[in-house]
């Protein structure tokens, strides 16, 4: 498809994932003419979508990819305990009741569903799986958007966006060593916050951002965040916070995505590179508890940690992707890690003592926890006592960012006086601080983006075509 | 020793990717290579060509990966286990020293094809009468006017029984390796559970819309047109057996009227074996132009070879057929028999194993999956 940039877009699109093409089959099925700019290249399209998995969905009694019922008022009560309320209540209750049409709406665009689950992370209840993952999903949407002409250039990189009064007119474009001004009567931004700028992360967190490891594409910059907040749209969510997990220190800078995960923290102790505990290992199950470690890891001497294990735990969290670091005494695995001997055979030693004999059970929040120590480890408290000995070291993993653009109920962007952009639309991480203020729910990141994609889509062609 | 040292390389870039792949866990509704990867915490080299020998080369799990190439993991899992598996056939070929064979396996089948199709074509033409071969015939015995009876069944015969044993060996060969793996006993429910997998080619669905092959959008073309080819396999294999009852147990010589179970069967099931190999070859032809990253191109020769002598085995079937009336039966029949002579010489030695140790394969899965 050759594609004229010279042309007068209907709806232009900014971003490559699941919010970006929800917006553009849904504006492109209302009959508008579409232009995405995705910055990635074709392979890596899709931005962080690809590395999701699956979309936190109301239902009110079982389907044939959700077990039972997850009802609004549950998740509503999900969604206030992650947030503490940071949200818009209007906008969040939007969300929760238009997720139950969303598997259908995939479905009917190419999206497959695996049958609901039993196992994986007990969630085959309130989240639909895709079959094959985000990449999948992408893959389908894309193909789906195609079939209904929008035009989708990949390497393109908007550099700066033309905005006068709450007016979007045109964005200029960087693709193949030229540079374009691409015109349209609608914008849709869709091109997620800014996790993969090391600088911006840093002038928040300091130099301990050069240590943070960012789970998914490099590509989002927040190039277009940066811009419509610069050019007076009202910003949501707080700049200062983003989503950080505890991951294996050795994943790749950017898109190591889900298999640098590591679940055994809850089951050994956490020491930093002092060879000291530093916080409760224990505290709840780790998929309640893995993203507060990402803060925890990053306020630590050189943001590392090290879980430290013993062979009795062996089999029973998900296989990490990297190898562990095994030695068959305490202070063996100190010098390996490079850790001081006699302080790690200390804390070890001290842990050990204070463990309190119960009955382990890792799918409950057990009796084993131990009594006299600072901090405690409150459940699957077992002593460090039969070698091998294995470690992972950690550091924190940025999984998205919250500053983001403020939207009212038709997904169109606020202005930072109060008044209504005339045809800008937002969707997706870009937006999603209006949702979720802070914390985090598992699939609710592929709602939003569903959710608002669709209501930008359409919205934004009606903007255009009335 | 080249080859071993090439099986441990092909088995450690397999199973550096399985370490990837069971710590993400995202294609499990693909097929059954993922359900049996979760039972495991490492992969060792039984294990990988357990898997390697259950995976149907669809490519989803390819297209749908985050890690694929140009990611620094560098997960290509279809090619991995498309070498552990080619380096399979060889390990488990029967009798050994013919592993060769499977190099430049299609220049091989050809060969093979060539000379079998000779030495039937020579010998007709030095032992049958140019006026008999070139007359026609008809009724009871009619064949045998061309070839004796007698020759025809033992020859087939013995080299039947031999192409059966060389399988049956590389059967064996690959269930001690998997029995060292998993010394529990496959009950008959695991027997019954694989045969259904074979007779709904389940793998091939890619858990929805079919696979993505020969390109990313998922198809049922490559299930359909294996089934074609499959199911016409299968029948045609049925018609000569009826047609060997008929002849011991009945008496009743060859050829049958075209209303009677032989022919009927043989011709459907020809009909089968023509649409499905052109549908297989070209989809074959497609996947390894578009995406030659899952295509398994070094096997291309192998593969494409096993197909087109599927199909003249019954083109040359149904001319037979068609003609056996007229003076062309004698030629006709030299041709089938010398490219059936092929089929089945290359058959312990070729793309077909594949059909000997998927259902090895699958009679596991389902012993394990069963626990």
């Amino acid at each position: 498809m050759t594609i004229d940039l010279t042309k007068t877009y209907d709806v232009l699109v900014v971003g490559g994932g699941n919010a970006a093409l929800c917006a553009a089959i849904t504006a492109a099925e209302a009959g508008a003419g579409v232009l995405m700019l995705e910055t990635a290249p074709c392979h890596s399209r899709g931005g962080n979508s690809r590395h999701t998995r699956n979309l936190r969905c109301r239902h009110d009694a079982p389907t044939d990819v959700l077990t039972d019922a997850y009802e609004e008022a549950e998740y509503w009560d999900d969604l206030m305990r992650v947030t503490g309320g940071e949200t818009d209540e209007t906008l969040a209750r939007m969300t929760l009741h238009q997720s139950a049409d969303c598997p259908a709406w995939m479905h009917r665009h190419g999206v497959r569903f695996q049958p609901a689950l039993g196992g994986t992370l007990q969630l085959g209840r309130t989240n639909a799986f895709f079959l094959g993952g985000g990449k999948a999903l992408v893959n389908a949407y894309f193909r789906a958007a195609e079939a209904l002409g929008v035009e989708v250039l990949y390497d393109a990189d908007v550099t700066a966006l033309a905005i006068k009064n709450g007016t979007f007119s045109s964005a200029t474009v960087s693709h193949g060593g030229a540079t374009h001004q691409v015109r349209a009567r609608a914008l849709v931004a869709a091109a997620g916050g800014y996790e993969s700028n090391i600088p911006w992360l840093k002038e928040h967190w300091g130099d301990a951002a050069d240590n943070f490891i960012i789970r998914g594409t490099p590509y989002n910059q927040g190039v277009v965040l940066r811009d419509l907040l610069d050019n007076q749209v009202m910003a949501v969510g707080d700049p200062t916070q983003c989503h950080a997990v505890a991951i294996d220190g050795r994943a790749p800078k950017f898109d190591g995505g889900i298999v640098t995960r590591v679940d055994c923290v809850s089951f050994g102790i956490v020491v930093n590179t002092e060879a000291r505990r530093f916080y409760d290992e224990g505290e709840d199950f780790w998929p309640k508890r893995y993203a507060i470690w990402g803060r925890l890891l990053a306020a630590q001497p050189d943001q590392i940690g090290h879980v430290i294990i013993d062979s009795k735990t062996v089999g029973i969290f998900m296989p990490p992707v990297f190898p562990p670091v095994k030695a068959d005494s305490i202070g063996e695995l100190a010098g390996a890690l490079g850790l001081d001997v006699a302080q790690l055979e200390a804390t070890v030693s001290d842990f050990n003592a204070a463990c309190q004999d119960g009955n382990f059970d890792p799918t409950a929040l057990d009796d084993c926890h131990t009594e006299g120590l600072e901090p405690v480890k409150s459940h699957w408290a077992r002593r460090l006592d039969t070698p091998p000995y294995y470690a992972y070291s950690l550091r924190p993993g940025i999984t998205f960012t919250y500053l983001g653009v403020k939207i009212d109920a038709a997904a169109q962007m606020i202005m930072a006086d109060g008044s209504t952009s005339k045809n800008m639309f937002a969707a997706g991480e870009i937006m999603a601080g209006n949702v979720l203020g802070k914390g985090y729910l598992a699939g609710i990141g592929m709602t939003i983006g569903t959710v608002f994609g669709r209501i930008a889509g359409k919205e934004a062609a009606a903007n255009v075509l009335k | 020793m080249s080859s071993n040292k090439q099986i441990s390389e092909s088995l450690a870039e397999a199973g550096r990717m399985m370490t990837i792949c069971n710590a993400c866990r995202y294609c499990e509704g693909h097929c059954a290579v993922f359900p049996a990867m979760e039972l495991r915490l490492d992969f060792a080299a039984a294990d990988l060509k357990y898997l390697a020998n259950l995976c149907h080369n669809c490519g989803s799990c390819f297209h749908h990966c985050q890690y694929a190439p140009p990611h620094e993991f560098n997960v290509n899992l279809p090619k991995a286990l498309a070498e552990v598996r080619a380096e399979t056939y060889k390990s488990y070929a029967w009798p050994g020293f013919l592993a060769g064979l499977f190099e430049r396996n299609g220049l091989i089948a050809g060969i093979l094809t060539a000379v079998s199709l000779a030495l039937v074509m020579v010998l007709t033409f030095a032992l049958v009468d140019p006026a008999v071969l070139s007359a026609a015939h008809t009724g009871d015995g009619a064949f045998y006017a061309i070839i004796p009876h007698g020759v025809m069944a033992y020859g087939f015969g013995g080299v039947s029984l031999y192409v059966a044993l060389a399988l049956l060996m590389g059967f064996r060969n690959f269930w001690v390796e998997m029995r060292e793996l998993d010394p529990a006993p496959s009950g008959v429910a695991a027997f019954g559970r694989a045969l259904l997998d074979v007779l709904t080619m389940q793998n091939l669905a890619g858990g929805g819309d079919g696979c993505t092959y020969p390109g990313e959008t998922p198809s049922h073309a490559r299930r359909w047109f294996h089934q074609l080819t499959f199911y016409g396999f299968s029948l045609c294999f049925a018609a000569t057996s009826v047609a060997t009852v008929y002849h011991y147990a009945f008496g009743w010589p060859a050829p049958y009227a075209w209303t009677s179970l032989p022919v009927l069967l043989g011709t459907v099931g020809g009909v089968g074996l023509l649409i499905g190999p052109v549908g297989l070859l070209w989809l074959r032809h497609r996947a390894t132009v578009e995406t030659p990253e899952t295509a398994d191109p070094p096997r291309f020769g192998m593969d494409a070879s096993f197909i087109v002598l599927l199909f003249l085995t019954s083109l040359t079937g149904l001319l037979l057929l068609a003609l056996r009336e007229t003076p062309a039966m004698g030629l006709l029949l030299a041709i089938h028999l010398g490219v059936v002579l092929g089929l089945f010489v290359t058959l312990p030695y070729g793309k077909f194993v594949h059909a000997i140790y998927r259902l090895a394969a699958l009679i596991r899965n389902a012993a394990e999956a069963a626990r």
